[in-house]
């Protein structure tokens, strides 16, 4: 399946084409200390390869530029130690570590450690936690490592995540690990551009479907015309056309400009992982895509999910997954044949990151297509009534039963102060738009959400395959916390597609003020996504106890994927005084101003 | 020439002050909640459905149905726009209450305030906040900028009358307020036929809308022009690029001025693209070679292949008339008041 149509002429702008596939020894040229040498020839062989390892309590980065080359096209990318991705740490849980982070580069940067819970100086925002780290400076980290599991660092200045600072982070649990494993693999997930990603931003301002190739076309119409009749067919688009949205804005970047990696290899890089028939393989897969979504799975072995966000699990065996930027999940497989293919799709089905687990080097399996184009439901763009119109029983769960809208439920009208511990069991349904999402900055507003955590997401619905849920995530040993939630906080998650703004209560950062925690209370915190693109929503800091709709513990996670029109809660123990990020982790939507300041104080 | 400026900056000034709600934002917004819901869109082009978008259409784009009753004189403009939002209003009755709530309109009067959670403390002020003013800011907070040469065409009628036309729009600035400039005109016979030039301050009402306040200059054939310029510009349901303006000049001079596009996809490159503009005066201005009322249209389609999103050359039809008086004025001349022509150019931004 061709993506999109092939034809593409070189223009004095747009002087690229695109090599979908990447190359099979891309990736950082070592040992080239300039781009201006001739291309990737030189480059050594690194068909495969993985990230190096880091061990031990003192750790030393370096950042730079160092010339890359994933399409054919030299690039320059911002890398640490020099490798894409950067060095995966491994640290034991319980000790200090000290990191230091020398910049080389002509800009100021920043290292952020995703999902550490970690003194607010040593975060890595800069202008939150620290100044950043300067032109020629060394900053030094230190902080003492208190859990375990599978997590990962990143720039947090700029566009340097997606020009290549991203690694993995491993942390040995102090009491040995429940999980048992004969092999250990970090699977690094992330999209490459050889574009500037200030440029890629600038043009999705001016023309936000520009790297949508799959908009539906007037020949599309004719086809639903003879397929189901006019009528039909115009109906299936009244909605869209009349709210001016488009059914297939899954992924605002898209294969037009985007390389998929694994853990830095294009897909003809083929990264392989070895195994010997009847070992138990552990895959920790960290999704660090700046603004991709991956659908993962593994044809021929099931995956027993046994860890998400560093956080062990009740284990869960599925055939797919969905893991979108910052989060991690870790899974188990038992392979017996010679070679499985690793395939990891962007939700906007144009492109896909993929390796190989083989016996032996130079293996691969048959690679999947691409799965087809979906358009976004009704229960996508309006929620519980969605799809009650849509006739989608399978959503009939939680959505429905929670369905009271605001008329419905009186008593809840003056939940302003300090309401009960009663009233607080479950997630308020009320829906509380703020004031300033009745302007310019919001495309949508969803009255009825759906509350349910059991659908999959658009793309992943009755594919025939067992898909993971947020719903199948518990979190052994319950909550951090016994205590119920003293208040609660709504927060809508809004956006303008057209404009291409993003913001939260329609309020990007430069206009907002922090959600103040008050230091050592526990609260309930719902996000309520009234845009059509599912939301990383990446709490620096802090655990977010994600609960079911009827107020039941799930999951501990850092960063919670909220659905289009979905209604989601979870418990925070405001146990770490400072100011912390809160934001969206699509990189794009974050730089776009969909990001809070938070303070604990 | 400095004296017009000076008049036209009078003239935007009191306009400011005499319009409070076009200079808040919210006060604007909520003046004009009907304004996204498709001024135009509707009403004023029944031929542009998409599914009617053929060639069969183009006819009924021809000036016959375009009298001189459905272009307002200036004056009357604003209760007639709100004509046709009411119009439009009635016309969304039709559809699910919930569709109604989904986009824009004004906020309940308990709507929650967005800045609650703050306990009082800002991004610069409370505890833990870093010293100095903020370093950190988003792209809410910088600038971006783009120039669209949606027309840049060469043109052919009959008796070879050969021009080319330009249509240019450029802005620069944050996502709700922006710098526009707009430059449209044609030169034939190496020659500046007919130019119009506008200065505007773009400013986002409602979600798919900007306002837009400014000056624009005529030039060309005839002696030059200022004027006043207030217009929206935005996209009505159905994906309809409207972009309508009214103006006031010099010794009680008006225009109305307003074009609508679609961009029908017949394939991810290849877009056929309808568009019309129209322009109505209030008052004769002969030295232009202008009558009062509706004094020109132009309806077209063109089509183009997309080589990138920012390069498309096109090809296409169009026909151009003059009506009324301007048309008179037109055959006085030696011209005649209505043409087709065949257009070839590009389409390109960045």
């Amino acid at each position: 399946m061709k993506p999109y149509p092939s034809l593409y002429l070189s223009t004095p702008d747009l002087p690229r084409r695109r090599f979908v596939q990447g190359l099979v020894a891309g990736g950082v040229l070592l040992g080239l200390s300039s781009i201006a040498k001739p291309g990737w020839a030189g480059a050594v062989e690194r068909a495969g390869s993985s990230a190096p390892v880091l061990t031990g309590t003192e750790f030393d980065l370096v950042v730079a530029e160092s010339p890359v080359n994933f399409t054919g096209n030299p690039r320059m990318a911002t890398t640490i130690n020099g490798s894409i991705p950067a060095p995966t740490l491994r640290m034991r849980e319980g000790d200090t570590v000290t990191i230091r982070v020398t910049n080389k580069l002509r800009v100021s940067t920043s290292v952020h450690w995703h999902g550490i819970i970690l003194p607010y100086q040593m975060d890595g925002v800069p202008g939150i936690s620290y100044k950043g780290i300067a032109p020629g400076e060394t900053f030094t980290y230190r902080f003492k490592v208190g859990q375990s599991g599978t997590y990962w660092y990143h720039s947090h200045s700029g566009f340097q995540e997606q020009t290549g600072m991203y690694g993995a982070i491993v942390i040995e649990p102090a009491a040995g690990d429940r999980i048992r494993a004969d092999r250990d693999y970090v699977v690094q997930l992330s999209d490459w551009t050889d574009e500037d990603p200030m440029r890629v931003l600038s043009k999705l301002k001016v023309q936000s479907d520009y790297y949508n190739f799959n908009e539906p076309t007037a020949p599309d119409f004719f086809r639903d015309v003879s397929r189901n009749g006019f009528r039909a067919a115009l109906d299936k688009r009244k909605m869209w056309n009349e709210m001016r949205m488009s059914p297939t804005d899954l992924a605002d970047i898209s294969a037009y400009t985007y390389t998929y990696l694994m853990n830095g290899n294009a897909p003809d890089g083929n990264w392989t992982g070895l195994f010997r028939p009847g070992e138990r393989v552990r895959l920790r897969f960290v999704s660090s895509g700046t603004q991709s979504f991956f659908d993962v799975r593994i044809p021929g072995l099931k995956m027993s999910v046994v860890q998400t966000d560093g956080q062990d699990v009740e284990p869960v065996t599925v055939d797919e997954f969905r893991c979108g930027p910052g989060e991690t999940y870790d899974v188990i497989v038992e392979p017996r044949d010679d070679a499985y293919t690793i395939f990891a799709q962007s939700m906007d089905r144009t492109g896909y990151a993929r390796g190989t687990l083989a016996v032996r080097e130079g293996l691969s399996a048959a690679v999947p297509s691409l799965d087809k184009v979906e358009w976004l439901s009704m229960a996508d763009m309006m929620g519980a009534m969605g799809a009650m119109g849509g006739g989608m029983g399978g959503m009939s769960h939680g959505g429905m039963a929670m369905d009271h809208s605001k008329h419905a439920m009186p008593e809840m009208q003056g939940m302003q102060g300090m309401p009960m511990a009663g009233e607080m069991a479950v997630p308020s349904s009320k829906v509380r738009h703020a004031k300033t999402e009745y302007g310019p900055s919001t495309d949508m507003r969803v009255d009825m959400p759906r509350m349910n955590l059991d659908d999959p997401g658009i793309g992943l619905r009755n594919n025939g395959r067992r898909v993971l849920t947020l719903a199948d995530l518990h979190t052994i040993g319950g909550p951090l916390d016994s205590r119920g939630p003293e208040r609660e906080i709504e927060l809508h998650l809004t956006g303008n597609m057209e404009r291409y703004t993003w913001s939260l209560d329609g309020l990007e950062f430069g206009k907002s003020t922090p959600v103040h925690f008050r230091h050592g209370e526990r609260l309930r915190v719902i996000l309520h996504n009234d845009t059509m693109m599912t939301h990383p929503m990446h709490l620096h800091g802090m655990w977010s106890e994600m609960e079911s709709p009827d107020g039941h513990f799930q999951a501990r996670r850092h960063t919670i994927p909220v659905q289009p029109a979905q209604r989601i809660s979870f418990l925070v123990n405001a146990d770490a005084p400072g100011r912390w990020a809160w934001h969206c982790h699509l990189l794009y939507h974050m730089d776009a101003g969909m990001f809070r300041e938070v303070v604990v104080a | 020439m400095m004296n017009i400026q000076i008049k036209l900056l009078a003239a935007l000034i009191a306009a400011l002050s005499a319009n409070p709600a076009w200079a808040q934002t919210d006060a604007a917004a909520d003046a004009m909640p009907g304004m996204d819901p498709s001024i135009m869109g509707q009403g004023a082009m029944p031929g542009m459905d998409p599914g009617t978008m053929d060639q069969g259409a183009m006819p009924a784009m021809d000036h016959s149905k375009m009298n001189h009753g459905a272009m307002p004189d200036t004056s009357t403009a604003q209760p007639d726009m709100n004509h046709a939002m009411s119009g439009s209003m009635e016309g969304m009755q039709g559809m699910d209450p919930g569709e109604m709530n989904m986009q824009g309109g004004p906020a309940p009067a308990d709507a929650r305030d967005p800045h609650a959670y703050s306990g009082g403390y800002t991004l610069e002020s409370g505890p833990y906040s870093r010293p100095g003013p903020r370093e950190l800011r988003f792209a809410d907070e910088h600038n971006f900028g783009a120039l669209l040469v949606d027309r840049l065409e060469w043109t052919h009628a009959n008796g070879g009358n050969n021009a080319t036309a330009y249509d240019i729009q450029g802005w620069f600035g944050r996502d709700y307020d922006r710098l526009v400039v707009k430059a449209e005109g044609d030169v034939a016979k190496g020659k500046l036929e007919e130019a119009r030039t506008e200065l505007l301050w773009g400013h986002a009402i409602a979600t798919f809308w900007d306002t837009q306040l400014g000056v624009r200059y005529d030039s060309g054939a005839g002696p030059d022009r200022g004027w006043l310029a207030l217009g929206v510009q935005g996209l009505a349901p159905y994906w309809f690029e409207v972009d309508a303006a009214a103006y006031v000049g010099d010794e009680g001079r008006t225009a109305l001025r307003l074009g609508a596009e679609y961009e029908l996809l017949l394939t991810q490159n290849l877009i056929l693209q309808p568009r019309i503009e129209l322009n109505a005066y209030g008052k004769s201005d002969e030295a232009r070679g202008i009558g009062s009322g509706l004094s020109e249209a132009q309806a077209g389609v063109r089509l183009r292949y997309e080589f990138t999103r920012q390069f498309a050359p096109y090809i296409g039809i169009e026909r151009a008339s003059k009506f009324g008086q301007t048309a008179d004025l037109a055959r006085a001349d030696g011209e005649k008041a209505g043409e087709t022509r065949w257009v070839a150019g590009v389409r390109f931004w960045f």
